[in-house]
C-alpha cells in the first residue's frame, strides 16, 4: 500500500432510521481513477461527502494515508470537491472562484496560478467573467479549476457531468480522463452513468441500498459480475432460474425448466443450491432451428415476441416455452438477415460466455424485457 | 380588426398603466403643493408659484427638529430590528429546533394585529410600568413591529439560498467564520439591505403607534399629524417631495447596481 | 425592487425544509431567536396578554385610583353594544377597500409581471416610490384633491355625476377611496410575486388545448395566483381594518372607524378598560377572519 491511498474502514452513516452507507471498506489507490456507481439514493453520495468531511460517519474511518481524517472538519482535509451542478460562487468572478481556497490559506502569487489552470481547463481570458454569464460546461471547467489548484490529494467528482447535455459530456469525459493523468492525483467520482464509470475508471465499485455489491475493474465486473443486481445494472443480462444438479469436471450442471445447461466452474459465483444462470443478451444469437447451432454451444428454442431496430444492432425478444423472455442483440454487420415477429428460433451461447449467480429460493427469471436503446 | 387585436394584446397594460397614475395622482399634487404660496394657513389649494418653500424648508419652527427625530429613530429602530430580525431568520431557515411554530407565530402575529391595537396595549405596557414616554419608547415600539418585516424578508433570501455553496467554501479551505464573511454574508447581504430599507420607510412614516407611545416627542408624522389641525406649512411637501426623490435615487441605485453585478 | 420581491415571496407558501442540525449546534438556534425573540415577547405578547386582561378590569376605576381586576366581561358586552355600528363601518370599509385593491391590483401586477418585459424594474420602483411620500402627507395631499373647490369635484359637478352641491370630501366614498390608494402596494407586490413565478408555457398550453383568454386565465393564471391574492387581501384588509388616519382626515365623525374610537378612548377619555376591550374585539375580529380564510383557500403555509 502506497503512502497516498485513501481507505474506508467499516464506515457506516445513518440518518435516523435510515442507513445510508453501511458499513463500506475499500482502499483508493494513489493515483486510481474510481468510480461509485448506483442509482439515486444508494449512498454514494454520503459515501463522498463523509470522505470530504460534509457529512460525520456514524461509525467507521476515513483514512488517507494511513493518516484517520474521519473527524476533520472539512476545511482541514487535503481533498478538494467538484459539486454536483457545481456550487460555483455567483457573487465572484471565475477568477476570484478559482482563487479562493489559495486565499483561504495565504498561499502567495495567485494571479500566476490562476492562470494556469485556467489554461489547464481552457477558458484562458475568462477570469473576469461570471459563473451566470458560462455556459455549462465553462462552469464545470471552472468548479474543476477551482478544485484542482489546491493540489488536493483526493479529487472527489459528485455527478460532475449530470447536468451536461450529450455531447458535451462525452467531451468533458475525455477531458477529465486527460487531466488526471496529466496531474495525477486521486479521482473519486460518483456517478448513476454506467457508461460515463465504464469508459473512466480504472476501478468501478457499484453500490446498492449503501452497500458495495461488487468491486473491480470495469471489464471485469461486467464480463462477470457478482450479483444479480450488478448483471442488470450494468448493462442488461439474461438471468434464467434454475438449481445446481451436479458437477463433471470443471464444469457445473444447471437444470432449469426441464434442461440441461453448464457453466465452466472458473465462472460460478455459487455451486449448489438455486442459482441464475446468466448471458448477456450481446453474447446470445439467434439460429433457425437447432441444427444450425454450432457444436460445443448451449441453447433455448422460442418464438421471436418482439424486435427494434437500433441502427448498430436489433434486439430481439424471444419468448421461450416456459412463458418468459430472454432478450438477445444480434450486430447489423450485414451477415444476418431481420429475423419476423413469430419466427421460430433457437437462442444459443457459449458456455464460458455464460455466468452462474445465486438465486434466492423462489425468485423468477430475471430478464429486463425492455427494448431499449443500449447507449 | 386590427385596433380590437391591439386592444386585446393590450389592455392589461392599460389598466396597469392606469392604475400606475392613480398611485401616482397624489404624489404629483405634493410636488405641486411644494411650490405654492398658499393664500392661507388653511388652504390646501395652489395659489401661487414659490421656490421660497425649497430655499427655506425650515421655515416652520419645529418641522426640521421633527424630522431629524424621525431619522433618528428610523436610524436607530432600523440597526436594532434588522439585526434582531436576520438573527432570527437565520435561526428559522437553517436550524431545526423545538418551539419552531410558536415562533413562527409570534413573527406572524405582529403583522396580522392592527396598528393601534399594538399602538395602545404598548401604552398600557409602559404606563403599568412606570416608564416614561418619550424618544426610547416610540424606538422600543418601532422595533417591535418591524422585526417581523425584517424577518420575513431576510428569510425569503435565505430559503432560496443554496448550502452548497457554503459547503463548497468549507470544502476550499474556509473554516466557518470566513465561510460565513466570505460566501453567505455577500449573497444574504441584498436581502438584508432589503430588510433595512423597509424597516425603515416603517418606521419614519409610522403615525399610529407612535402617536400612543410618544409622549410629548415630536416625531415628523405627528408633526404634520398636529399641523393638519391649524393648518399645513406648505414645506411639509418639500419633505415629501424630497422624500420621493431620495427613495427613487435609492431604489434605482440599488438596481443598476444589481444588473451590473448579474 | 429589492423590497418588493421579498415581501412578496416572503408571504408566499414555499419554503425549504431546514437542514438536519449538526452536533454541538443545538443550542445556536435558541440563541439567535433570543433576542428578537424576547423583544416580541415583552413588547408585543406580554402588552396583548395585559390587554385582555385590563379589557376585563372594573370600569369604574380610573388611572389616578386604579383598576380592580373584576372579570368584568360586559365590558365586552358594552364595547359592542356602543360600537357596533363602528365595527361593522370598520369591516365594511375595509373589506370594500380590499376588493377595490385587487380589482385594481391584479391588472396591475399582471402587467407588471408578464407584460412588462424590460419595464418590469422601472414598473415596480413606480409601484414603491409613491410610498415613501409620508402616509399623512399622501393623505392630506388627497383632501387637496377631493376639496369642495378642486377640479375632480368640479369636473364630476359639471358632468352631472354630482349634484350642484354633491362632495367628495367628507364621505364614506372618500375614506374608502384613501384606504384603497394607502395600502395598494401591499395588494401589488405579493401579487406581482407570485405571478412573475407563473410559467408563461402554461397559458400557452391551455391555449393549445382550446382554452380561450378568458377560461386560461380563470383555469390556470388565477388558481396559481391564489398564494399571492390571499397574502395581499391580507396584508390589505388587516391595516386597513384598523386604520383610523383616513377616516380622520377624509371623513366626518359619520365615517368614524373603529380605529378612532379606539384612539380616542385610550388617548381622550382615558377609559382603559373598555378601549382595551374594543383593541381586543378588534384583534379578536381580524385573527378569526384571518384563520378561517386562510384555511378556507387552502393555503394554510402563508402562517
Amino acid at each position: 500500500m502506497s503512502k497516498g491511498d485513501l481507505r474506508l474502514v467499516n464506515l457506516t452513516k445513518r440518518f435516523g432510521v435510515f442507513t445510508a452507507v453501511d458499513d463500506i471498506s475499500l482502499t483508493i489507490p494513489q493515483g486510481g481513477f474510481f468510480a461509485l456507481l448506483g442509482a439515486s439514493g444508494c449512498g454514494k453520495t454520503t459515501t463522498l461527502r463523509m470522505v470530504a468531511g460534509l457529512e460525520e460517519p456514524t461509525s467507521g474511518k476515513v483514512l488517507l494515508g494511513g493518516k484517520d481524517i474521519s473527524r476533520l472538519r472539512p476545511y482541514k482535509r487535503p481533498v478538494n470537491t467538484v459539486f454536483q451542478s457545481y456550487a460555483l460562487f455567483p457573487h465572484l468572478d471565475v477568477f476570484e472562484n478559482v482563487a479562493f481556497g489559495l486565499r483561504r490559506r495565504g498561499i502567495g502569487d495567485i494571479r500566476s496560478q490562476v492562470e494556469r489552470m485556467l489554461a489547464l481547463v481552457q477558458l484562458e481570458g475568462f477570469g473576469k467573467r461570471r459563473p451566470a454569464q458560462l455556459s455549462g460546461g465553462q462552469q464545470q471547467r471552472v468548479a474543476l479549476a477551482r478544485a484542482l489548484i489546491n493540489h488536493p490529494q483526493v479529487l472527489l467528482l459528485d455527478e460532475p457531468l449530470g447536468a451536461l447535455d450529450l455531447k458535451l459530456r462525452r467531451q468533458m469525459q475525455i477531458e477529465l480522463k486527460r487531466i488526471q493523468t496529466e496531474v495525477g492525483l486521486t479521482f473519486v467520482h460518483v456517478t448513476h452513468d454506467q457508461e460515463e464509470a465504464m469508459t473512466m475508471a480504472d476501478t468501478v465499485a457499484v453500490m446498492n441500498a449503501g452497500r458495495i455489491e461488487q468491486l473491480g475493474a470495469p471489464a471485469e465486473i461486467y464480463e462477470f459480475p457478482s450479483t444479480p443486481f450488478v448483471a442488470n445494472f450494468l448493462g442488461q443480462s439474461n438471468l434464467l432460474a434454475g438449481e445446481v444438479a451436479g458437477r463433471s469436471g470443471d464444469e457445473v450442471l444447471i437444470s432449469a425448466y426441464g434442461s440441461r445447461f453448464s457453466v465452466p466452474a472458473g465462472r460460478c459465483r455459487v455451486v449448489d443450491g438455486n442459482v441464475y444462470l446468466g448471458v448477456r443478451p450481446e453474447k446470445l444469437h439467434l439460429a433457425p432451428n437447432t441444427d444450425s447451432v454450432p457444436s460445443g454451444h448451449q441453447w433455448v428454442t422460442g418464438v421471436i415476441s418482439d424486435s427494434s431496430y437500433v441502427g448498430v444492432s436489433t434486439q430481439y425478444l424471444v419468448r421461450t416455452p416456459w412463458g418468459t423472455e430472454v432478450s438477445a442483440f444480434s450486430s447489423n454487420a450485414g451477415v444476418h438477415a431481420q429475423v419476423p415477429r413469430g419466427a421460430h428460433v433457437v437462442a444459443y451461447w457459449r458456455p464460458d460466455h455464460a455466468f452462474l449467480l445465486s438465486r434466492q429460493a423462489g425468485a423468477g427469471d430475471a430478464t429486463q424485457p425492455l427494448l431499449e436503446t443500449v447507449p | 380588426m386590427k385596433l380590437g387585436r391591439w386592444l386585446s394584446d393590450h389592455w392589461v397594460m392599460g389598466v396597469g398603466v392606469l392604475v400606475l397614475a392613480y398611485l401616482f395622482l397624489p404624489i404629483a399634487v405634493v410636488v405641486g403643493l411644494s411650490f405654492n404660496e398658499p393664500s392661507s394657513r388653511l388652504s390646501y389649494d395652489f395659489n401661487k408659484f414659490t421656490l421660497d418653500n425649497w430655499t427655506n424648508p425650515c421655515g416652520p419652527g419645529d418641522m426640521c427638529d421633527a424630522v431629524v427625530r424621525s431619522v433618528q429613530i428610523g436610524f436607530i429602530a432600523t440597526v436594532a430590528a434588522t439585526v434582531l430580525g436576520t438573527l432570527m431568520a437565520f435561526a428559522l431557515v437553517r436550524h431545526r429546533f423545538r418551539g419552531r411554530a410558536a415562533t413562527n407565530l409570534l413573527i406572524f402575529l405582529p403583522m396580522a394585529t392592527p396598528e393601534v391595537v399594538m399602538g395602545s396595549s404598548l401604552l398600557a405596557l409602559f404606563v403599568a410600568g412606570g416608564v416614561p414616554l418619550g424618544f426610547w419608547t416610540v424606538v422600543i415600539a418601532h422595533v417591535m413591529f418591524c422585526v417581523s418585516f425584517v424577518v420575513v424578508t431576510v428569510k425569503a433570501r435565505l430559503s432560496g439560498f443554496d448550502s452548497r455553496l457554503e459547503e463548497a467554501a468549507m470544502d476550499l479551505y474556509a473554516d466557518e467564520f470566513h465561510t460565513f464573511r466570505k460566501v453567505t454574508l455577500p449573497l444574504v447581504f441584498p436581502g438584508i439591505v432589503a430588510a433595512a430599507l423597509l424597516a425603515f420607510s416603517l418606521s419614519f412614516d409610522d403615525f399610529i403607534i407612535t402617536n400612543f407611545n410618544s409622549g410629548t416627542t415630536v416625531t415628523f408624522p405627528m408633526y404634520v399629524w398636529g399641523a393638519a389641525q391649524r393648518g399645513i406649512p406648505p414645506q411639509v411637501n418639500v419633505i415629501g417631495t424630497a422624500m420621493f426623490l431620495i427613495a427613487l435615487l435609492l431604489v434605482l441605485g440599488t438596481s443598476v447596481r444589481r444588473r451590473r453585478a448579474a | 425592487m429589492s423590497v418588493v420581491g421579498h415581501i412578496g415571496t416572503a408571504v408566499g407558501p414555499h419554503e425549504t425544509p431546514p437542514p438536519p442540525p449538526r452536533k454541538g449546534r443545538r443550542l445556536l438556534p435558541y440563541l439567535l431567536l433570543l433576542p428578537g425573540g424576547l423583544w416580541l415577547t415583552i413588547f408585543f405578547a406580554v402588552p396583548a396578554v395585559q390587554l385582555a386582561a385590563t379589557s376585563l378590569y372594573d370600569p369604574s376605576g380610573s388611572l389616578q385610583q386604579g383598576y380592580a381586576m373584576t372579570w368584568e366581561f360586559g365590558n365586552y358586552a358594552d364595547a359592542l353594544s356602543a360600537y357596533w355600528p363602528h365595527f361593522l363601518r370598520s369591516l365594511l370599509y375595509a373589506g370594500i377597500a380590499t376588493l377595490l385593491c385587487l380589482l385594481l391590483g391584479y391588472p396591475l401586477a399582471y402587467a407588471i409581471a408578464q407584460k412588462a418585459n424590460r419595464f418590469k424594474n422601472l414598473m415596480l420602483v413606480c409601484v414603491i416610490a409613491p410610498f415613501f411620500t409620508s402616509f399623512l402627507v399622501r393623505t392630506l395631499a388627497w383632501k387637496t384633491i377631493l376639496s369642495d373647490n378642486g377640479w375632480l369635484v368640479g369636473v364630476l359637478r359639471d358632468i352631472g355625476i354630482l349634484g350642484s352641491d354633491g362632495r367628495l370630501l367628507a364621505t364614506s366614498a372618500a375614506v374608502v377611496l384613501g384606504l384603497t390608494y394607502n395600502f395598494l402596494p401591499f395588494m401589488v407586490l405579493p401579487l406581482y410575486a407570485s405571478l412573475d413565478r407563473l410559467d408563461g408555457r402554461l397559458l400557452e398550453a391551455a391555449n393549445d388545448l382550446y382554452a380561450s383568454p378568458a377560461r386560461a386565465f380563470a383555469k390556470v393564471t388565477l388558481p396559481l395566483s391564489m398564494p399571492g391574492v390571499v397574502a395581499g387581501t391580507l396584508l390589505t384588509f388587516i391595516p386597513a381594518a384598523g386604520d383610523y388616519i383616513n377616516a380622520e382626515l377624509l371623513g366626518t365623525p359619520n365615517q368614524y372607524m373603529i380605529g378612532n374610537v379606539i384612539d380616542s378612548a385610550f388617548l381622550v377619555r382615558l377609559d382603559y378598560p373598555q378601549a382595551a376591550a374594543l383593541s381586543f374585539l378588534l384583534m379578536a375580529i381580524i385573527l378569526a377572519m384571518v384563520f378561517v380564510y386562510v384555511k378556507r383557500s387552502g393555503t394554510d403555509e402563508v402562517l
